[in-house]
């Protein structure tokens, strides 16, 4: 789950890592009453999506307009709002269909001595978190990790333990941080680490970090997402989640227990298990068809699930065609079948639906497809129900 | 012989009581599988269709003698669950239950290496020995004793390499589910040292997918010490980048993950690729072959 930078920072605050003082608005007049209420002096107006490059990134039809934009009075607060809100902004991580800025952050201006960036996630391969810091903020991480790779400093941590005071010492080192700046990293770099595990993150990102002229660490951007999984103990998390940021229909597959990623093709997939659902959508794809979605029904998913799944799949107007996937485990042919007949009588199939079953109760199920009055098209295999789909779907 | 477990393999489930528990420890009894009993706390002293149940694991080792077990407790208890069955010294531990939280893992992770026991999973189908002792959730009947190692970071497509490898007559020495979460208990190159070493398999089958590096890994290892014929198939060649597709551990991110690295790494070693999920079977024919 992603949440805006604002809330980021509200968590930040919490857990004692420095943050700027800063006010979210939802219109040019709040933003102007932000603006006076920090003092009135130089502003930032950051658009809050859930995207990053958004410094860089401008509106639709307006490229003059910029995501992030630095104000000095309240004409200029009051025009970035106006320019922002309700607007759609494109950065390179929105796709060229962007997201719509609903609120914007104002937060007050600070005098920054250095950009650094940095970053907490898991790394799978040592299976444990890592700390990433690097001299080189403010811009796009992975060209760092590309272009000069000795520009990042990674320090493993254990999530009982947090980042040792040597660790700290180490990065600070190789950063050329000293002084009472070194004195900040010892308390934010930590807190980090801290924040990460306590809150169960997925990804942790700030940047920049910045090294104020008066020498404080503060984090100018809160960029968090958290592990679903672990949502059950942070319960207070839940009601920053901004469903106007998520694709409608993900979210009702969401409410059903499906797991369920939208696409731009036309071939609906409905599968039971994530990697049997992928290799379907290649599969599509290798015989000349273009998936309109991924959706896993789970091992143990009931008639309702999967009549709720074929719903989701017809909601989509570019869908022509379905298949549908199953190799049963501990789902049962019998329960796709007698869904699939159910969810025909109450919403009816208007596209082709091209069917391959296979496993658990798999000729009680065909026999129940036999002997419904829905128009199946079988498929014996994977690759015969690839081919006819295509083809079906046109 | 096979991997892992055998005839001789006497499995506990945790979390018996439970539906799913009840239901699979049933089916993994009428596969053949010395199913001995299973653990629910508080509800030792009951029984479960003749499964004894036991409050503790320590308990369930010292009465049965079980050396593997099957955990299906739900996700916010898994990795105590799986702790427990560390200090009672359970030599396979296969953990079915989907949706552990990452940092749980990462403590389970650091114990259960430095311990004697092998972790499968957690959020995988779990491992089959045709013919002698299943722990999990696949259907028995599509696997067939015989030749090839087969092992997947997804269930239901190794449902479908297995299917595939029975109706070629290969068969299968034993299967993996290793699991789809960002850390699993044990990696492709933990099992590669296993399979080498097993007389009975003959060919080894990979099943990956976008995300992470670990058949990246797995190639390199290949490439160095497995002398036996490797078949690979990696789900996700469409996918789009920054979407997790379904497994917490399949997505691309920062670039890095992508099938074309992984399909690219694996040739790289010698490996045989299968262009598709239907070509599975074929692909370890082809590097039998080779």
């Amino acid at each position: 789950m992603k949440i805006h930078e604002y809330q980021g920072k509200e968590l930040f605050r919490q857990a004692g890592v420095p943050v700027l003082e800063g006010i979210v608005a939802s219109s040019a007049g709040e933003a102007v009453a932000a603006y006076e209420k920090l003092g009135g002096k130089i502003a930032v107006v950051k658009s809050q999506i859930h995207a990053g490059g958004r410094g860089k990134g401008t509106v639709k039809d307006n490229p003059d307009q910029r995501g992030v934009v630095v104000c000095k009075s309240a004409d200029e607060v009051k025009a970035a709002a106006e320019g922002l809100l309700g607007k759609t902004l494109v950065t390179i991580q929105t796709g060229e269909e962007g997201k719509t800025v609903n609120k914007v952050f104002v937060e007050a201006g600070c005098d920054i001595a250095r950009e650094l960036y940095l970053g907490v996630v898991l790394d799978r391969a040592a299976a444990k978190p890592v700390l990433m810091v690097s001299t080189e903020g403010g811009v796009e991480i992975e060209t760092v990790a590309e272009e000069t790779p000795e520009l990042i400093f990674k320090e493993h941590f254990d999530p009982a333990i947090g980042l040792e005071a040597f660790q700290v010492r180490k990065i600070c080192k190789k950063m050329g941080i000293s002084g009472a700046a070194a004195k900040a990293a010892f308390k934010f770099l930590p807190a980090m680490c801290r924040f990460f595990v306590d809150y169960d993150c997925e990804m942790a990102e700030v940047n920049p970090l910045v090294i104020t002229g008066d020498d404080q660490m503060i984090a100018l951007d809160a960029k968090i997402s958290f592990d679903g999984n672990a949502l059950f103990r942070h319960k207070n998390l839940l009601e920053y989640r901004d469903l106007t940021e998520e694709e409608p229909s993900e979210v009702r597959a969401n409410d059903a227990g499906l797991s369920y990623v939208k696409l731009d093709g036309n071939i609906g997939c409905l599968v039971n298990g994530a990697g049997l659902a992928m290799s379907t959508m290649d599969i599509i794809k290798y015989h000349g068809g273009e998936p309109a979605n991924f959706l896993d029904v789970g091992g143990s998913a009931s008639a309702e699930q999967v009549a709720e799944a074929f719903e989701i799949i017809l909601s989509d107007p570019n869908c022509k065609g379905i298949l549908v996937n199953i190799f049963g485990g501990i789902a049962r042919c019998t329960t796709i079948a007698g869904a699939l007949i159910e969810a025909s009588k109450k919403i009816g199939f208007d596209v082709p639906l091209v069917v391959r079953l296979e496993g658990t109760e798999v000729e009680e199920g065909r026999k129940m497809l036999e002997e419904s009055d829905v128009a199946v098209i079988n498929a014996v295999d994977i690759t015969d129900a690839a081919k006819k789909i295509v083809e079906a779907a046109g | 012989m096979s991997i892992l477990v055998d005839e001789n393999t006497k499995v506990i489930c945790q979390g018996i009581t439970g539906n799913a528990g009840t239901f699979h420890s049933l089916k993994c009894r009428e596969y053949g599988t010395a199913m001995v009993g299973g653990v629910t706390p508080g509800k030792g002293g009951q029984d479960v269709e003749g499964m004894p149940v036991f409050d503790t694991v320590e308990e369930a080792v010292s009465e049965t003698g079980a050396n593997a077990t099957m955990i299906f407790v739900p996700p916010p208890f898994t990795a105590d669950a799986i702790l427990e069955a560390v200090d009672a010294g359970i030599g396979v531990i296969a953990a079915i239950t989907e949706g552990v939280p990452v940092v749980d893992m990462v403590r389970v992770y650091e114990k259960v290496k430095a311990s004697d026991s092998i972790l499968i999973g957690p959020n995988c189908p779990g491992l089959i020995t045709p013919g002698s002792c299943k722990i999990g959730i696949m259907p028995g009947y599509i696997h067939n004793v015989g030749k090839v190692g087969v092992m997947s970071r997804s269930g239901t497509l190794t449902y479908e390499a297995v299917w595939q490898t029975s109706n070629l007559g290969l068969g299968q020495s034993t299967c993996v589910g290793l699991g789809g979460d960002p850390i699993v208990g044990t990696s492709f190159i933990d099992l590669f040292k296993l399979y080498e070493q097993d007389d009975q398999t003959e060919a080894i089958l990979m099943i990956g997918e976008i995300g992470g590096t670990a058949e990246e890994e797995a190639a390199a290892y290949v490439k160095e010490h497995v002398t036996k014929p490797v078949a690979a198939f990696i789900a996700g060649r469409t996918a789009p980048p920054g979407k997790r597709m379904g497994h917490a551990g399949a997505i691309i991110s920062g670039g890095k993950g992508t099938a074309t690295e992984k399909v690219a790494a694996l040739e790289d070693a010698g490996i045989v690729v299968a262009p598709t999920p239907a070509d599975m079977g074929d692909a370890v024919v082809k590097a039998m072959a080779k």
